[in-house]
């Protein structure tokens, strides 16, 4: 019952942002410096999401050749940014980290 | 000239491609949904109600480590702040449209549907039929969502854990965001906010995730003004 609760607020509280601005237009602007800072929340908040996938493995810090999710995350790291193409980012990380588990 | 027709149409074939890209997205979401704990019936109606990918993701994740409700609505709140930004870019465009319209395009406001709409609005924002054109786009997106979603729930109780299907999580948000770190500003922001998570992994609650979100995006505001 409270995951409903739970999606419903959040579901809320994600269309009154989509509606936010289309709603209120020529009745207030976005100031500045919220721009500003709006334009930063997708890296940071995917990132800060990331980060502890890759050097957090059974709650403490791995950073050894051991640790395949983060061998295979810095190959994507590396993919995304030659390719720039989601789906071979995947692909690409999801082999490393299946080839990595073989062989540790 | 252009018929609400034309621009329907026009829509529709403008967000073609990027919602046949969309597909195994939303079959991953339906994949971790279940993994993560959730009821087939709640993960499919999680892609109506919230309908954002990201967004899904990470509660589906929040969910499997019975984070409380409210961090999970604050996290869904911070990493969606960015379609206040699409609302505004859109607003004038649907300035003189009737409420109804706006309530429902505003439903239908997704990165993907913002993409191709704010392109065609650049070059055609005179149109009268205009809005036509977003509410094909962000129909055809909701609908490839919502049966890819459905597509994934049916596939997920198949799918053995060792596969290891949560690292997508990782890997499509890897596969989006390195692209966009072009300048220091954001390239801080990101290094900022991934090593503060690090860092404030043990914090309770998963509230390391909201406070790497504040840091990541002070450190890019402080960077960008130091210019």
């Amino acid at each position: 019952m409270s995951a409903w609760l739970t999606m419903i607020a959040a579901g809320a509280l994600t269309y009154a942002t989509r509606l936010s601005l289309i709603l209120l237009f020529g009745r207030m602007e976005v100031p500045g410096w919220l721009a500003r800072a709006l334009r930063f929340v997708p890296a940071a908040v995917l990132t800060a999401i990331v980060f502890p996938e890759l050097f957090i493995q059974d709650g403490s810090l791995d950073v050894s050749l051991a640790n395949g999710r983060l061998i295979a995350g810095l190959l994507a790291v590396l993919v995304a940014w030659r390719t720039k193409n989601v789906l071979l980012t995947i692909l690409a990380g999801m082999a490393a980290l299946l080839a990595l588990q073989r062989v540790f | 000239m252009t018929s609400p027709r034309s621009e329907f149409q026009a829509g529709l074939k403008a967000e073609l491609p990027i919602a046949i890209g969309v597909i195994p997205f939303g079959m991953i979401y339906g994949v971790l949904a279940l993994s993560a704990g959730l009821p087939a019936s709640a993960s499919q109606a999680m892609s109506a109600i919230v309908f954002a990918g990201s967004a899904q993701f990470i509660s589906a994740q929040l969910f499997s480590h019975s984070t409380p409700a409210m961090v999970i609505v604050l996290t869904v709140g911070v990493v969606n702040l960015r379609h206040a930004l699409y609302s505004a870019s859109l607003a004038p465009y649907l300035a003189k449209l009737p409420p109804r319209w706006k309530w429902l395009l505003g439903y239908l406001l997704t990165d993907e549907a913002y993409a191709v709409t704010i392109t065609h609005y650049n070059v055609n924002g005179e149109a009268r039929h205009k809005h036509w054109f977003f509410l094909a786009a962000g129909l055809m997106l909701w609908t490839t969502w919502q049966l890819s979603t459905a597509a994934g729930i049916f596939l997920g109780a198949a799918v053995p854990a060792s596969w290891s299907l949560d690292f997508t999580l990782a890997l499509t948000f890897i596969g989006l965001i390195v692209p966009t770190l072009k300048d220091r500003a954001s390239l801080g922001a990101a290094l900022s906010a991934g090593v503060t998570a690090v860092l404030a992994a043990a914090l309770p609650f998963k509230l390391g995730l909201l406070a790497a979100s504040v840091v990541g995006i002070l450190v890019g505001v402080w960077l960008e003004s130091r210019r």
